[in-house]
């Protein structure tokens, strides 16, 4: 796995995001400063509307502020053009997104393959790579699956190994298990715990889940788009 | 992987691809075969030869020339045979067995129209036989003539039955020659209405004059109507070409109708083709998202989008070219009376493939352009 670079590993600097309705401009994040570690596991919470969602996009580097600074792993993200920010993407964020995301006509090997196309791989190697991720998850055993032949908790497995597959500096996870019943969403958080534990992969999750939050180090609670505080949880 | 991904995405949605596919092959199918009609219909133009020139009387073609003609025609600078032919217009049994009849002199007009390949055999057995004929290999077929039967003609134009024994089967030098007409002696159709109906004895439908130099045509042809100017029978001359194209340009509006038709067909699957990828892209919105936040490029995007639409292109026109040729030969079978060289060129098979292609590049235009340009966080939205 890539070495980690110094801390701060994200320097977020003063960032303002608005969004435009029509005529109507909404506010959304109004001048947020904050850094997160390396090996961080960091959740994001607030209600509906608090911007937390825009602030992970801005991290993952799939949206772009309106002023602010935005530093991560000593790329200040905010000046790449596109085509800069998608290798930038492809060779340091990992995503795992609520509904998962997979691709439903590939099979489950075949999904978190996919990243390993942007790599210079051979096909043999991206196989091997992709089912070694598949056995850290553990589904090595349903490489094949569609993902509609998995259920929802397996599913997220593989977008988790498709997360991983790239071996990315961070990975960002909004409502990971916001589609799940309770025993697959712990699983899937006690994976993502070990992760972060064993592997020391930055995460930073969005939840509305509290029992879910509280597997990260800290939280960090935004309201009407300003941090309203951060709160220590695990060490 | 990429190709994994397109074709399983082409066919993700069976029913739709394989309606989309049907209509696609159908419209190739359609356009390939309302091309090889227009073939057919010019086919004649295009088989005539450019070193042929055709003298026929400057008021109409139904009226006659004086048999005198020929020696003056002979004698202008610039031809190097003449031969003459009498449009005959019978039918064989019934009215709806009609086929082209020419009265020739045989071995001038075989010597001008080479394209009508003969065995030595049957060329000498009709050219010593004042009442034999020479038929097309394809009019053989349709009629099941044989070498030495003997068919009746009852005349239209020449009243009366006709008797003709079949001396050869002529095939064509390639596929533009037509093999479906009759030729018989000029001098058995004369000799006949000397005695039947002498008033109408000695005249000629039309003189062929074969030239040495093509580019001397439009000089020669002048020359031969000059020749004739004043005189009660002032004549028309134009090559083989141009006197096929006339008969054509007769016909030029329903020409015109069938082209517009087959463009049409093509216009209307464009327009289901483009539908379908435009659902298609719609519908896949979150998953061109989560490709992009991947870090896929738009590029990547519009490769998939532009190989769905090529593949399913592809398919229904590799079918429809594929369906072109028996159906085509279905269709001289039941209409071939109507056109005598009904043969899928090349060039139709090549404007097949181009308008195929084109269906898939152009429908797959803007869904690719909207994919290329969908903001992430946008594309996510659209999900659950």
């Amino acid at each position: 796995m890539s070495e980690l670079p110094a801390s701060p590993l994200v320097s977020l600097r003063d960032i303002v995001k608005t969004y435009h309705r029509g005529q109507q401009t909404v506010p959304v994040l109004g001048g947020i400063t904050f850094d997160i570690d390396a090996g961080e596991f960091l959740a994001l919470m607030g209600p509906s509307g608090s911007g937390k969602s825009t602030l992970l996009n801005l991290i993952a580097g799939i949206d772009r502020p309106d002023s602010g600074q935005l530093v991560i792993g000593g790329v200040d993200i905010g000046v790449l053009d596109e085509a800069e920010l998608a290798d930038w993407r492809a060779q340091n964020v990992g995503f795992i997104f609520q509904f998962y995301n997979l691709m439903p006509v590939l099979s489950a090997l075949e999904n978190v393959e996919l990243p390993l196309l942007l790599k210079d791989m051979t096909r043999r190697e991206r196989r091997e790579r992709a089912l070694l991720a598949l056995e850290m998850v553990g589904l090595a055993d349903r490489a094949e699956h569609a993902p509609s032949e998995l259920s929802g908790g397996q599913q997220q497995r593989v977008a988790i190994a498709r997360a991983l597959i790239t071996d990315p500096t961070l990975i960002v996870a909004d409502e990971p298990t916001g589609d799940l019943d309770r025993e697959s969403a712990n699983d899937i958080l006690h994976l993502m715990q070990r992760l972060n534990d064993e592997i020391g992969k930055t995460i930073v999750m969005v939840t509305h889940d509290s029992r879910a939050a509280g597997h990260a180090h800290a939280i960090m609670h935004l309201e009407k788009g300003e941090l309203s505080g951060r709160e220590e949880v695990r060490v | 992987m990429l190709f994994t991904l397109i074709f399983r995405n082409a066919f993700r949605h069976r029913l739709r691809t394989l309606l989309t596919i049907t209509g696609l092959t159908v419209a190739i199918l359609a356009f390939g075969l309302l091309s090889t009609v227009i073939s057919a219909w010019y086919a004649g133009a295009e088989g005539a030869s450019g070193a042929r020139l055709i003298t026929r009387n400057a008021i109409s073609l139904i009226f006659p020339l004086p048999l005198n003609y020929r020696e003056k025609i002979r004698q202008i600078d610039g031809v190097r045979s003449v031969s003459l032919a009498n449009w005959f217009g019978g039918v064989y049994k019934e009215p709806k067995n009609f086929f082209p009849q020419f009265a020739v002199e045989p071995e001038s007009y075989l010597g001008i129209y080479t394209e009508y390949r003969l065995t030595d055999e049957e060329r000498r057995e009709f050219l010593h036989d004042r009442k034999g004929c020479i038929v097309g290999a394809k009019l053989a077929r349709t009629y099941g003539f044989k070498v030495g039967d003997t068919i009746t003609l009852q005349g239209r134009i020449f009243p009366g039955n006709w008797d003709f024994v079949i001396r050869g089967i002529y095939t064509g030098r390639d596929a533009k020659t037509d093999v479906s007409q009759m030729l018989f002696h000029w001098d058995y159709l004369n000799e006949t209405l000397k005695q039947r109906s002498p008033g109408r004895a000695n005249a000629v439908g039309v003189y062929i004059a074969e030239i040495a130099e093509q580019g001397r045509a439009a000089e020669i042809s002048r020359a031969i109507d000059a020749q004739f100017r004043n005189s009660n029978a002032e004549t028309l001359t134009e090559t083989d070409r141009a006197f096929q194209l006339g008969f054509v340009s007769r016909t030029e509006s329903i020409v015109v109708a069938i082209r517009i038709v087959s463009y049409l067909v093509i216009f209307i699957i464009l327009a289901v083709m483009a539908n379908t990828m435009a659902m298609t892209v719609r519908e896949r919105s979150a998953e061109y998202a989560t490709l992009k936040a991947l870090g896929f490029g738009p590029a990547f995007l519009v490769l998939l989008i532009y190989g769905e639409s090529l593949a399913i292109a592809a398919i229904g026109g590799g079918i429809g070219i594929a369906a072109t040729f028996p159906a085509a030969a279905a269709f001289a079978k039941t209409l071939g009376k109507f056109f005598p060289v009904f043969e899928v060129s090349n060039t139709t098979v090549a404007l097949q493939v181009l308008w195929a292609l084109a269906v898939g590049l152009v429908s797959a235009f803007f869904p690719a352009r909207r994919a290329a340009r969908v903001k992430i966080v946008d594309g996510l939205r659209s999900i659950g």
